[in-house]
């Protein structure tokens, strides 16, 4: 038992001498792939990210957490881990390749141990089970931020269709036109409404006008979503129009009894700017030559 | 971006700063405003966000001083998986609410405010909770995350 | 005690709102803004909140209070340069401003509030009387 002890006690500092070539095996373990991503990252990067990694490893690496996995020694090393396989996960490596960089890590450290304890059976299957389980929840954690680095990828990407599908058009001078298509729920409102309310502050446009012929379905939650927006762009002091009322849409609304009655409604988006238009006549008198000459 | 953490299964909220502040009077509402927009500007919330949460926040503040003659309110960033947010405690030495389910109903009011304090509060936060007991007090608890 | 300054511009006051209002400015301003209405027969109030970041509730409480006060002395409130930021917190708060005109700008609120004057069918040639008074 003492004899176990003390050879226990070895196992860290004689995996630290050995840096140098479980780099070397590791790196050779790597390269030695043929999934190996040489279009995506170079060599001499791969060697880099790796010896930082090992470096990290064996400076916290003692016989005590060795056998803890959880222990807070290994905090620095789930960082570096996670930032790699973040950035993996941008980068477009495949889940395979990334666990396969941790893995043969695994590989390397068991051929060392191999090599030292070849007399003691025991002891090499205790260490192994150890570094094996250490590794283990290394990888673990390599494909958990590898999943949220994607969840990431999609996150902006789900940002950018939305951004992308709310365009704020100036249709004429004073008349912003938004045409919406697709589902509207709350979250998809919010930016409806705020790259509208932001697009008459910066464009001066008193009249607003919202399509949704591309909206497929008005249940009461869209026409509630659609009747804070005209009243948000009152607060602001413009009028906001609602055009592209199809007659499933005009029926939907009146069968759920929701009251549009304080919002101006059109049928098509030509009818909707034709009200804009006789609206600025009437309240922007210095305009109405300018209409009347570009008509 | 946020720091490349251990993700967590169950991803536990995490107190990442405190910040406690006494309000007793009107002209504490301001400043107190002021500390909680530095906050949310500081974890980099959008304008619009941060809008509802001051309002939120000058909403329950005035409902303190106006119920309870002001009170104790506590501002954390907080932080749950990917996300940061600001928590907000209003805890106040009050009468108390006899009846929070009513009290949560658009349109009832026992102050001279326009009747729709408490739940126009709620739709402006991410999280809403509110725990009172009669002739102790009441404390409520707000959560604006970053992006919600 | 910090005063927020109140302009006269012709039928006009013009309020530009430049500080975050605590509850007894917010107060004070309505109380002051209802003596000038009376004092000057203005027939429009102005109030610009283009600067103001924060409209809660006791605050949208004293714009409508000062907008159905002027309303029954004759004068018409028009509240002009709301944020957007402000304008969806309010909605979401359930804060419509009722009752309340609203424009985008100063320039404009002007043009809504002498068109709202000749609606009410006024004489506007006979303005001789309030015109260009800014002696005070």
């Amino acid at each position: 038992m003492h004899k176990f002890l003390f050879m226990k006690l070895e196992t860290a500092k004689m995996l630290q001498k050995k840096k140098k070539q479980i780099i070397d095996l590791w790196m050779k373990n790597q390269l030695a792939d043929s999934a190996l991503r040489e279009d995506l990252m170079s060599n001499d990067d791969l060697r880099a990210q790796s010896e930082e990694l090992v470096d990290a490893l064996l400076k916290k690496l003692t016989d005590d957490n060795l056998s803890n996995v959880d222990s807070a020694d290994f905090e620095d090393i789930y960082e570096i881990l996670g930032g790699v396989s973040i950035t993996r996960a941008r980068q477009g490596f495949s889940p395979r390749e990334t666990g396969l960089y941790i893995y043969s890590l695994k590989d390397a450290l068991l051929t060392i141990l191999q090599q030292e304890f070849k007399n003691d059976p025991v002891q090499l299957y205790d260490i192994s089970m150890k570094v094996s389980k250490l590794i283990d929840s290394f990888g673990i954690v390599t494909f958990e931020t590898y999943i949220k680095g994607r969840e990431e990828v999609i996150l902006r990407q789900t940002d950018e269709i939305t951004e992308i599908s709310t365009p704020v058009i100036r249709v004429w001078d004073g008349i912003l036109a938004l045409p919406i298509i697709g589902t509207l729920d709350s979250a998809r409102t919010q930016v409806v409404m705020e790259n509208l309310l932001q697009e008459i502050v910066n464009t001066g446009s008193s009249i607003a006008i919202l399509d949704i012929s591309g909206v497929p379905a008005v249940d009461s939650l869209v026409a509630q979503h659609l009747i804070k927006t005209v009243s948000a762009t009152r607060l602001m002091g413009a009028e906001c129009i609602i055009s592209g009322i199809r007659p499933e849409i005009a029926q939907t609304v009146v069968h759920l009894g929701i009251d549009l009655s304080n919002v101006v409604t059109k049928a098509t988006l030509a009818s909707a700017l034709k009200y804009a238009y006789s609206i600025l006549q009437l309240e922007v008198r210095k305009k109405q030559t300018t209409l009347v000459k570009s008509n | 971006m946020e720091k490349n953490r251990m993700p967590m299964a169950n991803t536990p909220t995490t107190v990442l700063n405190k910040d406690k502040m006494s309000v007793f009077k009107e002209q504490d509402v301001v400043p107190f405003r002021n500390r909680v927009k530095e906050y949310a500007t500081k974890i980099g919330m959008g304008l619009v966000n941060q809008t509802k949460l001051i309002t939120a926040a000058s909403e329950l503040v005035r409902n303190m001083l106006r119920y309870a003659e002001g009170g104790d309110t506590l501002i954390e960033v907080i932080s749950k998986g990917r996300e940061n947010g600001i928590r907000l405690t209003f805890a106040d030495k009050g009468p108390g609410i006899a009846n929070i389910e009513q009290a949560m109903k658009d349109g009832f009011s026992t102050g001279k405010s326009l009747g729709l304090g408490l739940p126009g509060t709620k739709r402006l936060v991410s999280e809403f909770d509110i725990k009172s007991i009669v002739g102790k007090g009441t404390t409520v608890t707000v959560v604006k995350w970053k992006n919600g | 005690m910090e005063k927020i300054p109140i302009l006269r511009m012709g039928q006009f006051l013009l309020v530009t709102i430049q500080i975050d209002l605590y509850d007894r400015l917010a107060l004070n301003l309505e109380a002051d803004l209802v003596q000038m209405v009376s004092k000057t027969g203005a027939r429009g109030v102005l109030i610009d909140i283009s600067v103001v970041s924060i409209v809660d509730s006791f605050m949208g409480r004293i714009i409508g209070n000062i907008a159905n006060m002027s309303k029954i002395m004759d004068a018409e409130t028009v509240v002009v340069g709301m944020q957007p930021a402000v304008a969806i917190t309010l909605i979401e708060l359930g804060l419509p401003l009722t009752g309340v005109h609203t424009a985008l700008d100063v320039e404009r609120g002007m043009e809504l509030l002498r068109k709202k004057i000749l609606v009410d069918g006024e004489e506007q040639d006979a303005d001789g009387e309030y015109a260009y008074d800014s002696a005070e």
